[in-house]
């Protein structure tokens, strides 16, 4: 993906106008092209081609939209891998993955908006991407929440609560002990 | 995982090996150490020959030491056992110092100039006697120089080079009372006299060589004897005889007895009051002591009495030396108002004075209890005299040409009872000299120490940077610090005297010496007590000083009454002394203070009726709205009683007096006499703090402690058991453990240890009790620690109920709610026995703790209490390894470096009080005994503070560095911006 960036342009141009045409012909005819036939060639002056730009970044921004959308999976992935390799007790190393896997959730969804503001266009649909967006990141902040409770620093436990519990006064008092003499 | 496991193990390691142990640098950096030997009884000054010159003197603590004549301080000292008091010590063949000790049955030799034990002789003891020691003075290096013991009915004379008996006389010790062992011109003849029914006179005649009874005489009076007799010269001794009214001189150097007799009315018609003899070693002199008088007598040769000179009451006169023209001088010290006059007489020169000095002493020492004087030849060829004089309180004072040349604060070898304070709060307007000055020392001690710790220091910048820390004026000022490290101790002596130690050097701040006080409040015989605090100022008083209250008891009958003194912490002045009209049979300190800070004081009489202290209006206010919840105890250990009582409104005895109540006997627990005998109690501290009432264990558990105040533990062995150990077998002895709740009375907990016997040494704090004793089956100490755990509260464990605060844990106990308790409880072996125990307390309580155990070599061992943890289990999960659960073993380990006393000894350690800090890592310890050792701990490290050595100056370097290092990356930075903008 990152190597072809620089001709993304031309190589989603491409393939949006087959795309899009080879279904509209099989539409049109309900026949298949024959073999060996390409439109494309035929219609590369074609007056439609400024509405056809338009749909072609139109397919190109869901896309993309989608491809954002699935980007914290992976991230997903190689927090849980850390996390298993930080353990399960309560050191630097664990704590600070831990709390990266809650900030960076935490960060992504605060950003939501941004994050799929180049990909905004009236044809284009970014709520479900967006949802997935979410959906994602909610679950690696879950997945920061559980480390988190495994390691014991979630106040799950009645021992959270109690711990700093000053003893409780005593109502009698009685002094005294060994008779001087 | 594996790197989980590795993990978990290094917490685990970091956990369990919390060193305590100091560096040899830091050895007297928090801590002080100071020797004392005890009051003296008896001194022998050996000055004649080139080289030190010193003073052996034996002690009422069972010591014996050799003090520096120039100095004072302590060439060498040895302290006996508790039941091995020293009797009577001489100086034999100029070399060896002889110890007669436990009643006249172990003779003892030590080595002059370093104090090694040369050679030791148990001497046979039928039955006790006086001990007598008589060591011939003429003795020089021949070989069969003899030394004669007699204790225990029987007379040896033992070989003074190793100790060897030579041969031994017994004097049936039922009837006859030996008084005296002498031998006389060097003859081959040593007397023994003394009396025989208490009304005849014997002399016995003893071969030096054999030991056999070459004559014996006796004579009869019908009046019989009183107390002891004194040998005046050669072969005239003076007794009283029963009715104290008459004098007798008996003389038996002849070949038959002659006795004069005299009338005391007839020589002394000035004086009334019933005589007594006081015993000397006066040649020729003797001295009478009728009511208000200091008669002293001469006696001429032929037996013949008459008066020498009197003086009036609190006069010492010592026993006679020789000088080096032969004659005999003898001091006599008389009391003014704020000074004595010395006076040296020589016994030939009665009329004149041969020296006469006026010393002044300060108040605080009393009178003159005892003196010892000791000769020297000046460079002018006349004689000198110094006078060793042993004070009221306990001190010894060297005067020398009418000068104190040196005093030693030995009553602080018998502290009694003690408290803390806390210093003054620092007044605004410090001068900005003093700062800048100081500015500068510490600017210049951190270079040094940073050259130290760059290791550029030459050995020289060492001494001096270890000098800095000793001698840190922080440590020392008389101001309030921020850690609370600074703080005044405030001890009671045995002699009745009250002193405050600074902690930060453990110098002596103020002294009062309360039993002068006491006579003039007509309290004849005055014993001391207690020390309590009584006003501790906190936030509306704080410009006010707080106060101590020390009590003490006039004469040591049942009923005597009292006096209280409240003392001025900070200046040692006596705020109130009150003569009591009651008898002190208790002392409680109340949990209340009234509006001026004051505590509230019960004193129990001996009616059982309590009086309430301080009397003010408010207090009884106080006092009457918490009557119904005020409880007391009291525990006879003779009778193996423990009542529990109420209070009541207003006294039977005495209805007018409104601060006195009537008290109810509520309940009594009777251990029988024949099967149980009370042999420790022990409560928790009244000031400790409690951080927490929960307990978390493993899987996040929670466990209830039982936190009360009102805990008291008991425990009671066999009665055939209660001697000492091995004197019963394991099937006859039994160690009974009881918790009882001091209001109501009941037994929350009670176990028995079969084969288990005293001494019992037990420490409560929290919720758990850990008690020491011997195992008998085991034939080793052993360590039980009991654990309490409130099972009322056990279902607490609902997480919304917690959050929302919807439960019962913080509303009130009481102890007739009857709290139901779970009870958990581990035994260890433990390899020493202890005389005291401890456990240390913190500013908040959150600090794990540690029990700190007086050991029988008198060091203090600091024991984490996670080694008495009765939740151990040999093969612990590993949960309960993160918990820091220590793997059972069936020992308690002694880590060498948890000394707390590092290489010192507290000799003759009797008590170690633990005081917080502000601090809250921190617990500052005073440990006393013969010594006093103080130091500060932190059973966890110092996590709250930086460490003493820090170097500020190093992290200042490094701060500015970085301020600098990146002032000038941005710089270039910047430059490089433009440019790159020009390009």
């Amino acid at each position: 993906m990152e190597k072809g960036k620089g001709l993304a342009r031309r190589w989603a141009i491409e393939l949006a106008e087959t795309s899009a045409l080879s279904s509209s012909s099989s539409q049109f005819s309900g026949i298949p092209d024959p073999p060996g036939y390409n439109i494309s060639l035929h219609d590369q002056d074609d007056s439609t081609i400024a509405g056809q730009k338009k749909d072609a970044e139109a397919a190109w921004k869901s896309q993309k939209a989608w491809e954002v959308a699935q980007a914290p999976f992976k991230n997903l992935v190689m927090m849980g891998f850390m996390m298993w390799m930080a353990g399960s007790t309560v050191h630097l190393f664990s704590i600070g993955i831990t709390f990266s896997a809650l900030w960076q959730p935490i960060s992504a969804l605060k950003g939501v908006g941004k994050v799929f503001e180049p990909y905004k266009d009236k044809r284009v649909d970014t709520l479900a991407p967006k949802l997935l967006f979410i959906a994602l990141n909610l679950a690696g902040l879950g997945l920061g929440v559980w480390k988190l409770n495994t390691l014991g620093l979630l106040p799950t436990h009645p021992s959270d609560w109690v711990s700093s519990l000053s003893p409780a006064p005593e109502v009698e008092f009685s002094g005294g002990g060994l008779l001087i003499n | 995982m594996a790197s989980r496991f590795c993990l978990g193990l290094l917490l685990l390691l970091l956990h369990s090996f919390i060193s305590l142990a100091v560096y040899e640098d830091q050895i007297g950096l928090a801590d002080w150490h100071q020797r004392y030997i005890g009051k003296t009884k008896q001194a022998i000054f050996h000055s004649h020959k080139t080289g030190r010159k010193r003073v052996v003197v034996s002690t009422e603590e069972n010591a014996i030491a050799s003090l520096d004549l120039r100095t004072g301080d302590i060439f060498w000292r040895h302290i006996f056992g508790e039941n091995d008091s020293v009797n009577q010590v001489d100086i034999a063949l100029g070399k060896y110092v002889i110890t007669l000790s436990s009643e006249g049955s172990i003779l003892r030799a030590w080595n002059l100039p370093d104090g090694q034990l040369v050679w030791e002789s148990v001497l046979q003891f039928s039955a006790p006697s006086r001990s007598l020691l008589y060591v011939p003075t003429n003795i020089g290096m021949e070989k069969d120089s003899l030394i004669f013991a007699f204790g225990g009915g029987w007379l040896h004379a033992v070989s003074s080079i190793d100790g060897e008996k030579v041969w031994k006389k017994e004097f049936p010790a039922e009837s006859l009372d030996i008084q005296q062992v002498f031998q006389q011109d060097h003859s081959d003849i040593i007397y023994a006299v003394g009396f025989l029914d208490s009304s005849h006179f014997v002399v016995y005649h003893i071969s030096v060589k054999s030991g056999d009874v070459l004559k014996d005489s006796m004579s009869s009076l019908p009046n019989g004897f009183y107390g002891s007799m004194v040998l005046v010269s050669g072969g005239i001794l003076v007794a009283l005889d029963a009715s104290r009214s008459t004098l007798f001189s008996i003389n038996f150097a002849g070949s038959s007895m002659s006795i004069h007799e005299k009338y005391i009315a007839d020589i002394v018609p000035k004086c009334s009051g019933t005589a007594e003899i006081v015993p000397s070693k006066l040649t020729g002199l003797f001295t009478l002591r009728i009511g208000a008088c200091m008669v002293l007598f001469k006696v001429n040769n032929g037996g013949h009495i008459e008066i020498a000179n009197t003086f009036s009451y609190p006069t010492i006169i010592s026993d006679s030396i020789s000088t080096t023209e032969g004659n005999q001088a003898f001091v006599v010290v008389q009391h003014a108002k704020k000074s004595v006059q010395i006076t040296v007489k020589f016994v030939n020169d009665l009329i004149n004075d041969a020296l006469k000095e006026i010393v002044e002493l300060e108040p605080h020492r009393g009178n003159v209890q005892k003196v010892f004087i000791n000769n020297y030849v000046r460079t002018d060829r006349s004689n000198g005299f110094r006078v060793l004089l042993v004070m009221e309180d306990h001190s010894l004072i060297l005067v020398q040409q009418g000068k104190i040349v040196w005093n030693r604060e030995d009553g602080l070898a018998s502290i009694i009872d003690s408290t803390t304070s806390e210093l003054p709060i620092e007044k605004d307007g410090v001068s900005v000299a003093k700062v800048e000055h100081s500015l500068f020392e510490w600017l210049k001690g951190h270079m040094l120490k940073l050259k130290g710790s760059l290791l550029l220091a030459t050995p020289d910048d060492i001494a001096t940077i270890q000098e800095m820390r000793l001698k840190s004026s922080e440590k020392t000022k008389m101001i309030r610090d921020h850690n609370g490290f600074r703080m005044l101790i405030i001890v009671l002596t045995k002699a009745g005297k009250v002193f405050a130690l600074h902690t930060g050097d453990g110098r002596v701040v103020w002294s009062l010496l309360l039993p002068s006080l006491c006579i003039s409040k007509g309290c004849e015989y005055p014993s001391v007590l207690k020390l309590k605090l009584w006003k501790v100022p906190h936030h509306h008083a704080m410009d006010e000083s707080p106060s101590v209250l020390a009590v003490i008891k006039c004469g040591h009958g049942f009923h005597e009454s009292g006096v209280f003194f409240i003392i001025d912490s900070h200046t040692g002045k006596v705020r109130i002394s009150q003569k009591l009209s009651h008898s002190i049979l208790q002392v409680i300190p109340l949990p209340f203070t009234d509006s001026t800070e004051q505590r509230l004081h019960l004193v129990i009489d001996s009616n059982f009726d309590a009086h309430l202290y301080p009397r003010t209006a408010g207090t009884i206010d106080i006092f009457s709205r918490e009557i119904s919840n005020i409880y007391w105890y009291s525990v006879d250990s003779v009778e193996g009683i423990i009542k529990g009582h109420s209070l009541q409104s207003k006294c039977k005895s005495d209805m007018e007096d409104g601060y006195c109540f009537n008290t109810k006997e509520l309940w009594s627990i009777i251990f029988p006499a024949h099967s149980e005998k009370l042999a420790a109690i022990a409560t928790r501290k009244s000031n400790e703090v409690v951080h927490t009432q929960a307990k978390v264990i493993a899987d996040q558990d929670v466990m209830y402690k039982y936190i009360s105040k009102n805990l008291l533990f008991v425990a009671t062995v066999a009665p055939k058991a209660a001697g000492e150990i091995g004197s019963v077998t394991p099937e006859e002895a039994r160690l009974v453990a009881y918790l009882i709740d001091t209001v109501t009375g009941r037994i929350l907990h009670r176990v028995t240890h079969q084969g288990a016997q005293g001494p019992v040494n037990a420490v409560v704090s929290e919720n758990w009790v850990v008690y020491h004793y011997f195992n008998l089956r085991a034939h080793r100490y052993e360590m039980s620690v009991i654990e309490i755990y409130d099972q009322s509260r056990a279902g607490n464990k609902d997480i919304m109920k917690l959050v929302l605060g919807n439960h019962n844990l913080t509303s009130p106990i009481s102890s007739y709610s009857r709290p139901e308790v779970a009870v958990k409880s581990q035994s260890y072996f433990f390899t020493h026995s202890v005389k005291v125990m401890t456990v240390t307390t913190t500013a908040r309580g959150i600090t794990s703790k540690q029990l700190l155990i007086g050991t029988i070599a008198d060091q203090i061992l600091a024991l984490d209490k996670r080694y008495l943890d009765p939740r151990r289990t040999a093969t612990p999960t590993q949960s309960e390894r993160e918990e820091g659960i220590i793997p059972l073993t069936d020992s308690l380990p002694i880590i060498p470096q948890s000394y707390v006393t590092h290489s010192l000894q507290v000799e003759g350690l009797r008590g170690i009080t633990t005081i917080p800090a502000k601090l809250e890592s921190t617990t500052l310890v005073f440990a006393y005994g013969l010594d006093l050792f103080f130091t500060r701990i932190a059973p966890s490290r110092t996590y709250d503070s930086l460490t003493e050595d820090f170097n500020y100056v190093l992290l200042l370097i490094t701060i500015v560095a970085l301020v600098v290092a990146i002032l000038v990356t941005w710089v270039l930075s910047e430059k490089k911006e433009l440019r790159d903008k020009w390009r």
